[in-house]
């Protein structure tokens, strides 16, 4: 049995890892599409970032945050894989290639949609996060 | 490396605008360009304006007049953003090719005054037509769909300027995708293939090419790839890049 002693220890502890939101509650904030990469929507949201050029991504993105895109190509999950990103959101109604589907799927990495602007977009998600006391 | 007698070294510039791309000179007219490009010992040119192939023949015309071998396509700007050299064979694949762009490339209007001219010029140095669609776009079709109709039409497919900081392979798309058949990848004149595979280890295996991408006269030339080939044609070329006769 362990001993009650410890509680407050512990307690502070568990705060630490306390996920102030995961890719799941993103996609349901912001209403997004999943295409594909279900196992990841548990993984907690950072910050985002906004770019179309992947070689910038690899770069400069940090782990777990959300990449704003409207680059379809496979290479995007493997940039994403790489850099430990949180999920991918595809823009403007774009919808990814087949192989990069197959590929959000096995790394587990979610693989969102918008019919929205990266402008937009990235105001909302920005808004969001501020909100949870994530970022800002 | 392909041990085959009687090979001769033909010095190919695989990358030449012409005055169609808004981007080249005035003085990029074909005549302009086979003169320039004999006076720099090349053997072989590579005709890539942006999104087109339509000045191709005339520049053939003229370079077949002058014992010079006119390799026939365009440099295609796909979905992404990567510029690609395509090259073909026969007037049937590259007028094929012609139409594929003409499908894809999106409807906005040139602007001289911001883009400049888009003039097509024949053998004569007469300017035919000023082309009123902006050929700097991009086209609707990803680098895979771009890739899979070029060698649908037997042609060559080459990512160009991989080195290079903007509309590159490796700046759009990270790195080299596995599974994208390329017949090699183009070098500018600012690195050299060693200096490159230094950087870049993994693409080690690929053939690579370099040329000028002159967009005005005094640039034709100023890099080159050497091939060992057996005679200069187009097959010849193909066969000297997968089997690596280049340097």
């Amino acid at each position: 049995m362990k001993r009650a002693g410890n509680s407050s220890f512990k307690n502070a502890i568990f705060a630490e890892t306390i996920i102030l939101m995961n890719v799941s509650e993103l996609v349901h904030a912001l209403q997004l599409t999943v295409f594909g990469g279900t196992q990841g929507l548990d993984a907690p949201v950072s910050g985002g970032y906004s770019s179309d050029l992947l070689s910038d991504v690899m770069g400069f993105a940090d782990a777990g945050q959300v990449w704003i895109t409207l680059q379809t190509h496979k290479n995007t999950l493997a940039v994403a894989s790489l850099k430990e990103l949180s999920a991918i959101l595809l823009v403007k109604g774009f919808r990814p290639d087949a192989d990069a589907l197959a590929q959000a799927d096995e790394e587990g990495i979610p693989l969102l949609g918008t019919n929205r602007g990266a402008f937009e977009t990235a105001g909302q998600l920005y808004r969001l996060l501020c909100s949870h006391g994530i970022i800002g | 490396m392909d041990m085959i007698p009687d090979l001769s070294v033909f010095r190919a510039d695989w990358h030449i605008h012409t005055v169609l791309s808004p981007c080249g000179d005035l003085e990029m007219t074909p005549c302009h360009i086979v003169a320039e490009a004999k006076a720099h010992g090349l053997d072989i040119i590579g005709i890539c304006d942006h999104n087109t192939t339509r000045q191709c023949a005339e520049v053939k015309k003229v370079g077949d007049r002058a014992n010079l071998f006119v390799l026939c396509g365009a440099e295609v700007t796909t979905r992404e953003e990567v510029h690609c050299l395509a090259f073909f064979e026969t007037p049937a694949a590259l007028a094929a090719f012609q139409c594929f762009l003409d499908a894809h490339l999106p409807p906005v209007a040139n602007r001289v005054d911001i883009f400049g001219h888009q003039l097509l010029v024949d053998a004569q140095e007469r300017v035919l037509e000023s082309v009123p669609q902006l050929l700097l776009s991009a086209l609707t079709k990803s680098i895979d769909e771009v890739a899979a109709e070029v060698h649908r039409l037997d042609g060559l497919f080459i990512p160009a300027h991989i080195d290079k900081a903007q509309h590159s392979l490796l700046s759009q798309l990270g790195f080299v995708p596995r599974d994208l058949q390329v017949d090699a990848l183009e070098l500018t004149p600012r690195v050299t293939t060693d200096a490159f595979i230094r950087q870049h280890p993994a693409l080690a295996g690929y053939p690579f090419i370099h040329s000028s991408d002159a967009h005005v006269p005094d640039e034709i030339g100023r890099a080159y790839t050497e091939l060992r080939l057996k005679e200069c044609t187009f097959k010849e070329i193909k066969n000297a890049l997968h089997h690596g006769r280049t340097a």
